[in-house]
């Protein structure tokens, strides 16, 4: 074990130092984790004024605070940016960080894809925020539904910034999600069999397949709006008999998958708090997997319930109506099992357990007003009105966004080295759930009342004025709570009192090594003989771990990590001015074919670099 | 260098046994399949509502593109020979199975253009006595055509172009859009193969031990032909034949 800590000291490879050029060049899931964590949380603060503006001018009746125009490109881009900006790439965070600890293993399995996946993103963000600077950005609705969207009603560049947008993020997410497969699937620590992985990886998991088999849906939905808005293919064009629905099931096939896409990350985030906190190990492990599998499945299978009021028909409406009120059985088992771990347990309420608990109060209230919509003949009424914004808002907010929020408080002493301020962490956490039900809430009854969405004002006698004036109030609290997380984090960060290896008497192999990790993560590779297999350790099943290098003839133990590259980010760089190029293209493509030139030119420089040269 | 890349790339120890890389090409052909199934989906849906020609039964023609399709399917047995070649070390029989390979995908690409070019072009004859129940809805409109048609002109036959583009109707926008992303993917595949063909005159950069490269390869070439035959099938096939078109 010495030696092997020696030689990987001696071999001093580049990615241990500091400075902006090793951050680019890095490929160590750590450090690319943290790059996805700060930059989401950062779109996550301009997708949070997007909609506080929104807030704001909504607050009263008839105000003028915002053209109608401008609102609409909020409310599209705050959906965009929390959608794919903000708590994809946190899930993404987290996976980055976490899998390869949970696993037992030194890295993902493609780490230079890994980088590749990040500046996509990075680049791909910042490619569809630009186009507010470029005349206006996209204002037809996160969905972009046909005919909005065509080259008639959408004359600008906005929605050209949308598809590229989304086809670059799209392949940002398949290279994470094919790496993640791949990682989990082939780099488990010996001994860890599928059902003993953590359910947090085993989500991981999950989520990634839904990715691969997803996103292409949405990668042909997207270049078939970019052929007719480009070359006047006639795909959603009624006149030449074509069905703007088609998009709409495209969009939705794809769509409805990524709401799981959005939400089992945290799921199983929440499956790792809860245990830990409440000194049991998780109620009904398997029943927890095999539900998540099964929601991955069904999600493939509703759809068209985004689509009850556009007369599909009474047997499909019945069908889907069915299907997705299926998907309730599932995630039931869930928050019943979620609820029997946290039974009898000896519960230790710090502020990843209150958030872990928060969620599960959240996102109950949100799935049960997700079954109303499920059932048709209420959806009807429902539809387009601010109880689906509601009830979005309780599942994606009280659930996806409090989940992570606890998440980073659990692991801020692993990813930092430091102690989070406890009672700073209890005020955010109250405040938080305060102000999301103060927010959130009184949409149920302004939907209910028949307040539609996305309207830029409403008249004075509607008498819509309270509960907008108190969701805005709430989303005041909601903003003051995120500045104190911010506000935790940064002191912690910078101040906080050095974390212990394992602060919570964790059960899953992250806590195993010290706060933050070495760079090579395990110096033994360990052997696993249990679930909860650090906690099975520290209670006495004796555990001795693979030896590093592999043979065990060989004398001297050494630790190949990967090498810092920089082409994932040449490649990003091409794809990205292949995007502008595309965007405005004028007629012809030089500007894109260089684009794709430099890509590729990065991807033959890639293949050719040498990647464990042993120095 | 070669061989560190070799002994971690091929003979890494991994939880399935499977190589990550191999694992990495059949998850993302995986992605592929939901990729063309999409845009198969797409074709499917708006078979048949086309408000006009020309339709597939005006343009395919079957004997062309069997010979296209057999000269794809031939490729892909040339590519297991290729492999079996290399694995046994006889690296000119590998080169010379590698690069017919690599040609009968061009082939390929190059009778797509030829079919793409004459669908672009493509004429209609009418003969003026034919009886107007039996004409498709591209040759009635050309019948009736107020310059070149029957009435107009009062000839026994008149003629019109009437290309096929991805403009024209919604049978053009789906039908090049599909077999254009194929093309694509086999266009792909052409480079691959070519850049191996190039490196395997370089020393130690395609050899036995490193079979993995042309193996992986080989996986994709395969997938690509697969989804060939799925087209040729469900598009031209079916596009043409009673009781489907
Ligand atoms: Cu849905």
């Amino acid at each position: 074990m010495a030696s092997a800590v020696g030689a990987v000291g001696a071999a001093g490879h580049a990615s241990t130092e500091s400075g902006v050029w090793s951050w680019i060049t890095t490929v160590d899931h750590k450090r690319i984790g943290i790059l996805y964590g700060v930059s989401a949380i950062l779109f996550f603060l301009l997708g949070g004024s997007e909609a506080f503006l929104i807030r704001m001018q909504l607050a009263s009746a008839d105000a003028d605070l915002i053209s109608s125009g401008v609102f609409s490109q909020l409310f599209t881009m705050h959906a965009l940016t929390m959608v794919f900006l903000a708590i994809m790439p946190l899930g993404a965070a987290f996976f980055n960080f976490l899998i390869p600890l949970q696993i037992g293993a030194r890295d993902v399995a493609f780490p230079r894809l890994n980088a590749l996946s990040y500046w996509l993103f990075l680049f791909g963000a910042i490619l569809l925020n630009s186009s507010f600077v470029f005349g206006g950005a996209p204002d037809a609705g996160w969905f972009a539904y046909a005919n909005l969207t065509s080259s008639t009603y959408s004359p600008g560049d906005s929605m050209d910034y949308f598809t590229l947008g989304l086809l670059v993020l799209g392949i940002s997410s398949l290279a994470a999600a094919l790496n993640f497969v791949v990682t989990i699937l082939n780099m488990r620590a010996p001994g860890m069999t599928l059902m003993r992985m953590p359910v947090f990886t085993w989500m991981a998991l999950v989520v990634s397949f839904l990715l691969v088999f997803a996103l292409p849906i949405l990668t042909v939905g997207l270049i078939e709006l970019l052929f007719w808005r480009f070359f006047d293919m006639p795909f959603f064009s009624a006149e030449f008999g074509g069905d703007p629905l088609l998009w709409q099931h495209i969009f939705w096939l794809f769509g409805h998958p990524e709401v799981y896409i959005l939400i089992l990350p945290a799921m199983g985030i929440v499956s790792e708090i809860l245990p830990t906190f409440s000194r049991k190990p998780l109620f009904g492990y398997t029943a927890v997997v095999f539900a998540g599998v099964s929601i991955a499945f069904l999600g493939f299978a509703v759809w068209a319930h985004h689509m009850f009021t556009v007369g599909l028909g009474p047997v499909a409406i019945a069908a889907f109506s069915a299907s997705t009120m299926l998907i309730a059985v599932p995630t039931g088992i869930k928050v019943f099992n979620w609820m029997g771990t946290i039974w009898g347990g000896s519960l230790d309420l710090r502020t990843p357990m209150l958030f872990a608990i928060g969620f599960i109060a959240l996102f109950t209230i949100g799935g049960l007003s997700g079954v109303m919509h499920a059932a048709a003949s209420s959806d009807a009424q429902q539809q387009d009105t601010y109880f689906i914004v509601a009830h979005i808002h309780y599942v994606l907010f009280g659930g996806a966004i409090v989940a992570v929020i606890g998440g980073i408080y659990y692991w801020f002493p692993k990813f930092s080295g430091h102690m989070y301020n406890e009672t700073v962490g209890k005020i955010n956490f109250w405040l938080m759930f305060l102000g999301m039900n103060l927010t959130f809430f009184p949409m149920h009854f302004l939907g209910l009342d028949g307040m539609p969405r996305r309207i830029y004002t409403y008249d004075a006698n509607m008498g819509w004025d309270l509960w907008n004036g108190v969701a805005t109030m709430g989303s005041l609290v909601l903003g003051l709570s995120f500045l104190i997380f911010i506000y935790n984090m940064v002191t912690s960060w910078l101040n906080g009192e050095p974390a212990e290896a394992d602060p919570w008497d964790g059960r899953t192999l992250e806590w195993s090594i010290a706060s933050p990790p070495p760079e090579y993560n395990f110096e033994e590779i360990p052997i696993v003989y249990d679930r909860d297999a650090w906690w099975a350790e520290k209670r006495g099943k004796v555990q001795h771990g693979v030896p590093v290098g592999g043979g065990s003839g060989e004398e001297e133990h050494s630790i190949h990590m990967p090498q810092p590259s920089y082409w994932p980010i040449v490649v990003s760089i091409g794809l990205i001015i292949a995007s502008y190029g595309l965007v405005y293209n004028s007629g012809n493509f030089i500007v894109a074919t260089i684009g794709l030139l430099v890509g590729i030119f990065g991807v033959y420089a890639w293949s050719f670099e040498p990647v464990n040269d042993p120095e | 260098m070669a061989q560190a890349t070799a002994d971690h790339g091929e003979h890494e120890a991994t939880t399935t046994g499977l190589n990550h890389r191999k694992m990495l090409m059949w998850a993302f052909l995986g992605s592929d399949c939901m990729f063309f199934g999409s845009l198969i989906a797409t074709y499917l849906v708006y078979k048949g509502r086309s408000l006009e020609g020309p339709l597939p039964i005006d343009v395919f023609s079957i004997p062309t593109t069997s010979v296209s399709t057999f000269v794809l399917l031939m490729s892909s047995m040339s590519m297991v020979l290729a492999y079996s070649a290399l694995r046994r070390n006889r690296m000119k029989t590998f080169r010379v199975w590698l690069a017919s390979t690599a040609i009968m995908g061009m082939t390929f690409l190059a009778f797509q253009v030829f079919e793409f070019r004459v669908f672009a072009n493509h004429e209609v004859v009418v003969d003026c006595h034919a009886p107007i129940g039996e004409l498709s809805i591209v040759e009635l409109s050309v019948r009736n055509d107020k310059t070149v048609g029957c009435e107009a002109t009062g000839h026994d036959e008149v003629e019109k172009q009437v290309g096929l583009t991805p403009k024209t109707n919604l049978f053009g926008s789906t039908f090049f859009t599909l077999t254009g992303f194929h093309g694509a993917h086999v266009t792909l595949g052409v480079i691959w193969l070519l850049t191996m063909f190039f490196l395997s005159f370089k020393k130690g950069m395609v050899t036995p031990e490193r079979n993995l490269d042309l193996d992986l390869a080989a996986l994709y070439w395969h997938f690509v032909d697969i989804v060939w035959i799925i087209i040729f099938t469900v598009v031209y096939l079916f596009g043409v034949f009673p009781g489907f078109a």
